[in-house]
């Protein structure tokens, strides 16, 4: 028999990932004065690695991949961001069933994918909790908006988020920060908007423009992704993990890839079972409580494998839901070349990125859209730091050499203006994981094997976003130069030239469902606290419990039901429920 | 500043970050001028890595056409572009046989054309050679693998020049630096405005 080391420490919770959800759970658990054991599948983050500030030619490969990926049309991956991770990972391999198509990022570092994410911060609407009752598709939550709102409060006053007061129904309002200034761009897109009807805000950013908790304010360096050093924007590591550290009641185990949740005869989780990566041993720690905040299907994966005699379909899985309805982001996006940006006088146009976003307007339209839910508008352009590749499509097109080709490029850098639609997805039956009967990762365990498909609903949408996009670009003098989804439409949108230029599954990163939640144990896997149906001290923190994608980025809302199911789990501990 | 320095200055950042002190934007700004401090010093000799001598002489003669010396500014030999580019060709197969097979196009079609080979060839006969296969309306069964070989020198050189300190001057790009405050672009909007359909 495989000899596996266990400690006799019972830790109260143990937290499984560190990323949005996983270090909410921990910095609130840490202040409720809860003990919490944080394991993570990845390193430590180290704050003097991340890439902020640095000139491309401080890397040496400068952004075209260590090994030149760039030109051999192989993905770079973020070699110049803040994570550590990506669709391949080595030894780590997913696998995609016949006719579907899905690409699945994970990273690997503590914090996770906050570390360089987007950080666009939006809040659910009340109508996107309860879709069905609306429309009749998907299903409704479990919670109200009402449930969810003090938590983004919390959120909001913690972390920092900039953004405006505008009374948008699609778009409810927050505790905002003060925003940054629109720039030339964003003002061209604004005014375009108006001129259609449609509002362009403020964008609502996790970043905080005035100190708070001891982290300075923003000082506009434009390099978010690459992980911020003054922890002026927020992501888990630096913004809620190290700060929990300091209570003395965190303990990390970095490098360790969870494998199994180990119940006992009354069917409660006790410990935790894992690989360290270090070296490939197994090891096993006990818990009073288990919060999996793994990543959505990282978390149905550990579930799924989690069989035993007493659960043969996996853990907590009573209703066959885990891994059903997988959701990703609808993505679809356009640029052009503004000639009135041309020969503009330069400025520094960092910023914190975007400064300006559009909110779904048709809400109250849906009758006469054709296609159901909705989708924002994230606007991207102006002066950005150069980079391999940025001027490789001026140079196609103008070809030639010498000073000729000079002029062009600096005619044309900081004129193109990317409008990028984000979207609901309906959630659906043929979206889904499951354990691959056959493929396992380089430590034996079974991987998860991904089907998908986008149907009418996403299409249509897709459809429409590239009938604004254009209208928008148009209307500021642009000249349309592509379309598509992430990376101009890769995976199967070119097969067919009638199909709209959507995404492919799982492209956006946005990827959420497969552990949802629900009043019927019948048809959800947890409760409206995040609490297993089946398993008392189980709960889920990450975007696996959400029941639809409404287009609102879900960092915000992973972020506010794993502070809720946090403080719930605190009360259950205290009262010795679990 | 060398890079053990500025590693230093990150760590004491990284520690202020983790420690219950409060970071100010004089520590930012340190990072940020001791990050632009830490250029690589690419400039003078440079063994190859990858080529022959005579190939990244050939190189370096493309490079200085696509991106020559302008009103005084430092063009892409001075940026060490060739230097850049057979670093990143000695990580990657492919580039490796497609600089191989470009190189050897030159020298033949200079051979044709009279010379010994390209490098040896008179600058007015590369340029001559240059002027087609830098379009791709010339494609031909003869001139496409230069015409091809050409497209990838000009996109790696332009990358290079403009990831490297003198080509972000040359673009004039403002960015990468810390403020306390993020002012409007007036004069910007202004100009972008009265330019557009919308002004």
């Amino acid at each position: 028999m495989k000899q596996v080391a266990q400690s006799g420490t019972v830790h109260d919770v143990i937290v499984v990932g560190s990323g949005a959800g996983g270090g909410t759970v921990t910095k609130v658990l840490a202040d409720l004065g809860v003990s919490v054991l944080l394991m993570e599948a990845g390193p430590m983050l180290t704050i003097s690695d991340l890439k902020e500030h640095m000139w491309p030619y401080n890397v040496p490969h400068r952004g075209a991949g260590p090994k030149g990926e760039a030109y051999s049309n192989r993905p770079t991956g973020f070699t110049y961001s803040a994570t550590y991770g990506g669709a391949q990972l080595p030894g780590e391999p997913y696998t995609v069933a016949p006719g579907s198509d899905f690409s699945w990022f994970r990273s690997r570092i503590l914090g996770g994918r906050t570390n360089h994410y987007g950080r666009v911060t939006l809040r659910f609407a009340d109508y996107d909790f309860k879709p069905r009752t609306r429309d009749g598709l998907g299903f409704d939550w479990p919670i109200s908006y009402e449930d969810l709102s003090p938590y983004y409060d919390k959120a909001e006053r913690f972390i920092g988020v900039v953004g405006s007061v505008e009374n948008i129904r699609s778009a409810p309002d927050g505790i905002f920060d003060t925003p940054a200034p629109l720039r030339a761009h964003d003002t061209l897109v604004q005014r375009s908007c108006a001129k259609l009807d449609i509002r362009a805000v403020p964008a609502r950013q996790a970043v905080t423009t005035s100190p708070r908790n001891g982290r300075p304010g923003c000082h506009y360096c434009g390099q978010c992704g690459r992980g911020c050093m003054t922890a002026s924007n927020y992501a888990s590591s630096y913004v809620q993990i190290f700060p929990a550290m300091k209570t003395g009641r965190v303990q990390i185990v970095a490098n360790a890839m969870a494998r199994e949740l180990i119940t006992d005869a009354s069917g409660k989780v006790t410990a935790v079972s894992y690989i360290d990566k270090r070296d490939g041993s197994e090891k096993q720690v006990r818990c009073r409580t288990v919060v999996l905040a793994a990543s959505a299907c990282e978390s149905a994966r550990l579930l799924l494998n989690s069989k035993s005699s007493r659960h043969p379909q996996g853990l907590a899985n009573s209703s066959g839901k885990v891994g059903r309805y997988l959701m990703d982001t609808v993505g679809s996006s356009m640029s052009a070349m503004v000639p009135a940006l041309s020969g503009m006088p330069h400025y520094n146009s960092d910023g914190y990125g975007s400064h300006v976003y559009v909110p779904w307007w048709g809400w109250d339209k849906q009758q006469e859209l054709g296609f159901p839910r909705g989708y924002h508008i994230e606007v991207g352009g102006g002066y950005g730091m150069p980079g391999v590749g940025s001027f490789t499509a001026i140079v196609n097109r103008t070809e030639g050499y010498g000073v000729k080709m000079k002029q062009a490029i600096r005619d044309e850098y900081g004129t193109t203006i990317n409008l990028s639609g984000r979207g609901e997805m309906i959630p659906s039956e043929q979206s889904y994981c499951e354990i691959d009967p056959e493929v396992k990762d380089r430590w034996g365990i079974p991987v998860l094997r991904f089907h998908w498909a986008w149907s009418d609903h996403e299409l249509n949408q897709v459809r429409h976003m590239q009938t604004t996009f254009r209208a928008i670009l148009e209307g500021l003098g642009g000249q349309i130069a592509t379309g598509g989804g992430r990376g101009g439409g890769r995976g199967g949108a070119a097969a067919d030239p009638n199909r709209p230029p959507i995404s492919r599954g799982g492209a956006i990163i946005h990827e959420v469902g497969t552990v949802r939640m629900g009043d019927d144990p019948k048809s959800s896997v947890l409760n409206k606290y995040c609490q297993a149906h089946d398993v008392k001290n189980l709960f889920v923190a990450d975007a696996a419990p959400f029941v639809g994608n409404p287009d609102k980025n879900p960092t915000h809302t992973i972020v506010a039901l794993a502070w809720r199911t946090a403080e719930y789990v605190a009360e259950e501990l205290r009262k010795a429920n679990v | 500043m060398s890079e053990i320095t500025r590693r230093d200055a990150v760590r004491r950042l990284a520690l202020a970050l983790t420690g219950a002190g409060l970071i100010d934007r004089v520590a930012a700004e340190e990072i940020h001028a001791l990050a632009a401090q830490a250029a690589a010093a690419t400039g003078g000799t440079y063994t190859p890595k990858t080529f022959t001598p005579a190939q990244f002489k050939a190189l370096e003669r493309l490079a200085d056409i696509i991106i020559p010396v302008e009103n005084g500014k430092p063009g892409a030999v001075s940026a060490a572009c060739p230097a850049w580019i057979d670093m990143i060709s000695s990580e990657n197969d492919e580039l490796k046989a497609s600089y191989a097979k470009g190189f050897g196009w030159l020298d033949e079609t200079m051979k044709k054309r009279g010379a010994t080979d390209f490098v040896s060839a008179s600058a007015a006969d590369q340029i001559a050679l240059v002027d087609l296969i830098a379009y791709r309306k010339n494609a031909s069964p003869e001139l496409t693998p230069g015409i091809e070989f050409f497209a990838l020198v000009r996109r790696m050189t332009v990358d290079a020049f403009y990831t490297s300190e003198v080509g972000i001057k040359d673009i004039d790009y403002r960015g990468n630096s810390p403020m306390g405050l993020y002012p409007a672009p007036t004069e910007a909007i202004a100009y972008a405005l009265k330019r557009s359909p919308l002004g």
